[in-house]
């Protein structure tokens, strides 16, 4: 146990102070490794709990595939770090609130448990014995079955995201020669060749 | 105290003896799979290869190792020098995590978990940080134009590589690797290779493109970005990336081996072929793969970068899409599936 009680704090330890550093950091390249780090410790984390699943899946969505994208666009643009500072008071009310609100919200869960543990029983939906079957497995039946329509609304709403990105970026630009391989593929000898037979010893 | 080294101390030996167990052999193997290249592309190509150092050049790779070790570390000055450092070693560790799931016999494998090929897409799909990293901190254009490409390249080819897993984890009906493999018990033509044949060349064809092989090696086409994204290393980060990707290549051939070539299964149950064990199974079809990406490395012409997109995103991915839900189809019409 002492093990992994150690294991908890060096990886909650790190996962906050990465994330001091993602809001810190004056790179922000830097940033957004320190994020991909905080992201690998509440992996770790997730693991810990003994949700192996949500951890490999926060793996890789968060950090293989949305962390890449951030670290591409950051990459890329050419951002002027001492004007992006000096906003920092202005926004700080706003922050400060948002900040504030996240912590309400998270006293008023954590509070629940404490205050009253049965609550959490009404609400929960029945787990099935882990002997029986698997968490990932588990996680599957409640939500094909349970959260079916809150699971196909989320997909809906993906599909409407992605619709909605590429009509943004699509335009038609004519002025672009492209590879069309279906004509390529057409193309007959006959439409393009022409033998001619040329005499020798002719006129040189 | 003594209930201190029973409980921490002696598990703790044993598994780093069992991580030593599969480590270096896999070095040894990366070692002598760039032999290996450099001689069967020869042979392809007609000429010898390195044939001197050593009887038929077997210790070729070891003059490498310690010429790369001995020369200088170059950092630029205008580099990032601690993501610049840092980029190879997380390529390096990264190929030798993933091997920590991978199952070489029955009961033999490292960490046993249930979510086995998870871990393997998440630490696969983790590759690409070593090389975006040394692409930005080298702070140089070759090599940030080869990691820009490379990004975008293993970006594109890791969707399709998620649905030809999610087809084989439908049909087997579980997220543990060795399960996967008794799935697929009973012969060659129970392996998944035949049913998922299609799958089976896109996912070969995929795996060259997210090893950076050839005919999808643009993020270091020598003849336009120089090297690509390595371009301003030497020594041993140098060597770091090259031990990387060349266990990266055995990694995916194993996992090819695991989802489509019944793992450490032999092809048939016959007596003398069972008698075989099976590790040895394991590293023959893994060998076989291999044999595979260098045979289409001294065969085919590079792509040209749109065209490399176009596979991925227009052909691959419509493709294994449309094979999840014919899978899925075929199994829930057949009530095979729980």
């Amino acid at each position: 146990m002492i093990i992994q009680a150690l294991a908890f704090y060096l990886f909650s330890a790190v996962a906050i102070a990465a994330g001091v550093m993602v809001i810190s950091a004056r790179n922000p390249v830097h940033s957004v490794l320190f994020l991909i780090l905080a992201f690998f410790n509440s992996a770790a984390l997730f693991v810990l709990m003994g949700a192996e699943f949500l951890a490999m899946i926060l793996v890789v969505v968060y950090v293989g595939a949305v962390a890449v994208l951030f670290l591409f666009v950051v990459m890329m643009l050419d951002i002027n770090f001492v004007e992006l500072r000096q906003g920092f008071l202005q926004y700080l009310p706003v922050g400060t609130l948002i900040g504030i609100i996240l912590l309400l919200e998270l006293v008023l869960i954590f509070g629940g448990w404490v205050a009253a543990p049965e609550a959490a029983a009404n609400v929960a939906i029945e787990i099935p014995p882990p002997a029986e079957l698997h968490n990932s497995a588990a996680l599957g039946r409640v939500l094909y079955t349970k959260y079916i329509y809150l699971f196909q609304a989320a997909g809906m709403i993906l599909l409407i995201a992605m619709i909605g990105a590429i009509v943004l970026t699509l335009r038609a630009r004519p002025d672009v020669r492209r590879q069309r391989i279906a004509s390529q593929v057409a193309r007959r000898p006959e439409d393009v060749l022409e033998i001619k037979k040329v005499p020798s010893g002719g006129a040189g | 105290m003594v209930e201190l080294w029973q409980g921490y101390g002696l598990p703790a030996i044993i598994l780093v003896a069992q991580i030593l167990v599969v480590v270096v052999p896999l070095l040894v193997a990366v070692a002598y799979l760039t032999l290996a290249e450099r001689r069967i592309i020869g042979a392809m190509q007609l000429r010898k290869g390195p044939n001197v150092v050593g009887a038929f050049g077997l210790l070729q790779p070891w003059a490498d190792a310690v010429k790369l070790l001995f020369k200088e570390t170059v950092i630029p000055s205008g580099a990032n020098q601690i993501v610049f450092i840092a980029a190879p070693m997380v390529t390096f560790t990264l190929s030798l995590m993933a091997w920590a799931v991978m199952p070489f016999g029955d009961g033999l494998v490292l960490a046993d978990i249930n979510v086995g090929i998870m871990y393997l897409f998440a630490i696969s799909s983790l590759g690409i940080y070593g090389i975006i990293m040394a692409g930005w901190a080298s702070n140089s254009k070759y090599a940030f134009l080869g990691a820009l490409r490379s990004g975008a390249q293993m970006v594109s080819y890791e969707v399709a590589i998620g649905f030809i897993i999610i087809t084989v984890l439908l049909t087997a009906g579980s997220l543990n690797l060795s399960d996967i493999v008794l799935a697929q018990s009973g012969g060659f033509w129970n392996w998944f290779w035949l049913p998922h044949l299609p799958m089976f060349v896109i996912f070969f064809a995929s795996i060259l493109a997210e090893t950076n092989r050839s005919p999808f090696d643009l993020p270091e086409a020598e003849a336009e970005l120089v090297a690509g994204y390595n371009v301003e290393y030497s020594s041993m980060p140098f060597a770091l990336f090259f031990l990387g990707e060349y266990a990266n290549m055995i990694l995916m051939s194993g996992l090819t081996t695991v989802l489509f070539l019944g793992g450490w299964l032999p092809p048939a149950e016959i007596g003398f072929l069972t008698l075989i064990p099976g590790p040895v199974w394991f590293a023959l079809k893994v060998a076989f793969v291999l044999f595979c990406f260098l045979w289409v490395r001294a065969t085919f012409p590079r792509y040209r970068y749109d065209q490399l997109m176009r596979l991925g995103w227009k052909v691959f991915l419509p493709l294994s899409l449309a094979w999840v839900v014919l899978t899925a189809g075929v199994l829930v019409y057949s009530g095979s599936l729980g």
